[in-house]
């Protein structure tokens, strides 16, 4: 776990989708071609052993660069660099892209529609370790499934079962599982609690700390809940209509959130503790991603906005340890405060 | 207390299939006093969903009450025919649902749905329920409410949509909302405009909530009081303060020690082991025993009923014996 060397690290990162309408409409009714930035410009390392956490509304982006981290997208523009190595270069090998595959797996949101239900949990475990020809014999597969269905505290009996014979939190821990079964170094988890019930997520999230701590297992953990975010990270990224708009330690970032939007979605959290009082609801509603605004895509929403924010778009700079795009807090127009948060906190 | 704008009395709903008979709701029974909102919180399958199904008269054949009675303003209505429901529905209780696309007609105008509305339900001319309609529209906070009427759902946003279902519950002011999980189709920052719109709207209505969500947090800034569902059963109702801060019923302990809070800095949250039994297993006596830490002989034998725990009603043996001793 050396600081050093970051595991993963992205530059500039970038997807354009073609949203375009089909040719013969652009031809007859003069339509032009539309894109969608869907992640514009994201950079971030991850420490080997730790947990960057993604957070952000839906359509900010999050989901892409999780599949772009783990090659199911082309990037339009940058570099993942992993161990070191520059992804993009490696791709151009098959045998390098087996090995990639085997180093970084994914654990996706949805445990009912990641795993087919027509294999039994030994096939659907069992897979990675065939196509990357890590088990010799059906003696040796079985047993390596079952080691890694009790290490996420699930039976080896459970291995002739089917998907529709667990509950979701099981399900879940099969995906899991499965990720495991190459020995990753990295995964990716893509909203992984978020189809799941406070008291079975509450399992999946203590497994997945205790595999990190006796692993050493680095994350990307995707997630819309700031609670569960702050639970399992060590760094945060906030994500904006497909821009990081502020990046820092879990710690700072919670307990002095720069830029605007990371204070009013920290202000629109409920909090449990703070019976009958209400939160600051956060104003107006995310653009459409086809027509950001101009300058600060946040500008619009934003308390402290003003001429330059409707205009420039603010690049990512270093304040005090911490990276944040925003003109008002480079500007020091908004002083980073603790307690204009949430008021009446103990 | 005034008298009670609902009340549930031991309302059993059961689902009966070829291999036997599921009892998806057992002996539930709750009031609700005018203009209260009222929390129902509970995991998937507990049973929240189909106690507004079932007050709403919307259960879902084969589902179907076997046994209790529903009172609104003290007239039974869970035996009412389906035409005289239908009246009630909409005019005295409202429904707002959790998806907003699924609840609003994408082949209509948002107009023509909330005019619609109130033309069944109030008596009043067209014209006047136009002007309804943009009001109501004004109210729940949608900018130029008066083109927007002759827009189409799929010109909304998410967070608008829900303000339209919301708009078009409240439409023909009725006394009680049945909002089944509002903002859990929304992001956190629409899910805080929608709950305080809701709120407000409310109270200035004077309309009482059944508010039915899996979210602790967003029942926490709501609710006067809250029921916590576990496997069709009521296992602990009281004010939304004590229920949080004091639980009685160690399903509602575990429950809310396995949220993550923004203040607590636990490595390790509290789990509650297991999963929820499927309608077709609930153990004997109490159905948490199988997970509960404290289960005891009695547990596994008879089943508990709600009893005053301190500060709350509990469904527990544990809440028994503190209060003998």
């Amino acid at each position: 776990m050396s600081a050093a060397a970051p595991l993963v690290q992205v530059d500039d990162l970038a997807k354009t989708f073609d949203v375009s309408p089909p040719w013969l409409n652009r031809v007859l009714e003069r339509k032009s071609r539309q894109f969608v930035h869907a992640v514009d410009g994201v950079s971030f390392a991850i420490r080997k052993g730790t947990t960057l956490a993604l957070v952000g509304e839906s359509g900010c982006g999050k989901s892409t660069v999780a599949r772009l981290l783990v090659g199911l997208y082309e990037p339009t523009r940058g570099r993942v660099h992993f161990d070191g190595q520059d992804t993009g270069a490696w791709k151009s090998s098959a045998a390098n892209l087996r090995t990639l595959r085997r180093r970084m797996q994914m654990i996706f949101q949805d445990p009912y529609a990641s795993l087919n239900p027509r294999w039994k949990v030994l096939d659907i475990v069992g897979e990675p370790l065939r196509e990357h020809g890590l088990c010799s014999s059906d003696d040796s597969l079985r047993q390596k499934v079952g080691e890694l269905l009790r290490s996420v505290g699930l039976a080896t009996v459970d291995m002739e079962k089917f998907p529709h014979q667990f509950s979701g939190g099981q399900r879940q821990r099969i995906s899991i599982a499965r990720a495991l079964a190459t020995q990753p170094e990295f995964l990716v988890c893509d909203e992984p609690t978020s189809a799941l019930d406070v008291s079975v997520q509450a399992q999946v999230l203590n497994i997945m700390k205790d595999l990190q701590r006796e692993q050493g297992l680095t994350y990307l953990f995707i997630s819309h809940n700031l609670a569960v975010v702050r639970h399992v990270s060590d760094q945060v990224g906030v994500m904006y209509l497909g821009r990081l708009v502020e990046l820092a330690d879990k710690v700072e970032l919670f307990a002095r959130p720069r830029h605007p939007y990371t204070r009013m979605l920290l202000a629109a959290i409920p909090d449990i503790h703070m019976s009958g009082s209400s939160r600051t609801p956060v104003q107006g509603e995310v653009p459409n991603p086809l027509s950001p605004p101009a300058g600060c895509a946040f500008h619009p929403r934003c308390p402290h906005a003003d001429a330059r924010c409707s205009s420039e778009r603010p690049e990512m700079r270093q304040v005090q340890g911490v990276r944040v795009a925003c003109h008002a807090v480079e500007e020091g127009r908004i002083a980073p405060r603790a307690d204009d948060v949430r008021p009446g906190r103990n | 207390m005034a008298s009670p704008l609902l009340q549930v009395r031991n309302l059993r709903v059961e689902f009966p299939t070829r291999r036997g008979t599921l009892l998806a709701l057992d002996d539930i029974s709750f009031d609700i006093a005018p203009g209260e909102v009222l929390g129902v919180v509970g995991e998937s399958g507990a049973g929240k969903s189909l106690t507004g199904a079932a007050i709403i008269g919307l259960l879902e054949p084969p589902g179907r009450i076997a046994g209790g009675e529903i009172l609104l303003a003290g007239k039974r209505i869970d035996h009412l025919p389906y035409e005289q429901m239908r009246a009630i529905r909409g005019r005295r209780i409202g429904a707002i649902f959790q998806d907003p696309l699924t609840s609003l007609n994408p082949l209509y105008t948002i107009g023509r749905q909330l005019t619609e509305t109130i033309l069944t339900h109030l008596p009043v001319s067209a014209e006047e329920a136009r002007q309804r309609a943009v009001r109501l529209l004004q109210e729940t906070g949608i900018p130029a409410a008066a083109e927007r009427l002759e827009q189409y759902p799929h010109q909304f946003s998410g967070g608008m949509r829900q303000r339209v279902v919301i708009a078009l519950a409240l439409a023909a002011e009725p006394e009680l909302i049945v909002a089944d999980e509002p903002t859990t189709a929304l992001d956190v920052s629409i899910q805080a405009q929608i709950i305080s719109l809701l709120k407000r709207l409310c109270r200035q209505h004077g309309a009482a909530v059944m508010l039915v969500t899996h979210d602790m947090g967003v029942i926490a800034e709501t609710c006067d009081r809250v029921a916590v569902m576990y496997a069709g059963r009521i296992c602990e109702i009281g004010p939304v303060h004590e229920v949080i801060h004091h639980p009685a019923h160690p399903y509602t302990r575990g429950l809310m020690g396995s949220i993550p809070a923004m203040d607590d800095t636990r490595e390790r949250l509290l789990q509650i082991d297991g999963a929820m039994p499927r309608l077709n297993a609930i153990p004997a006596g109490c159905a948490f025993n199988p997970r509960c830490p404290q289960a005891m002989d009695r547990c596994r034998r008879d089943r508990p009923e709600l009893i005053d725990a301190g500060h709350t009603r509990a469904a527990c043996w544990l809440a028994r014996q503190e209060a003998a001793t």
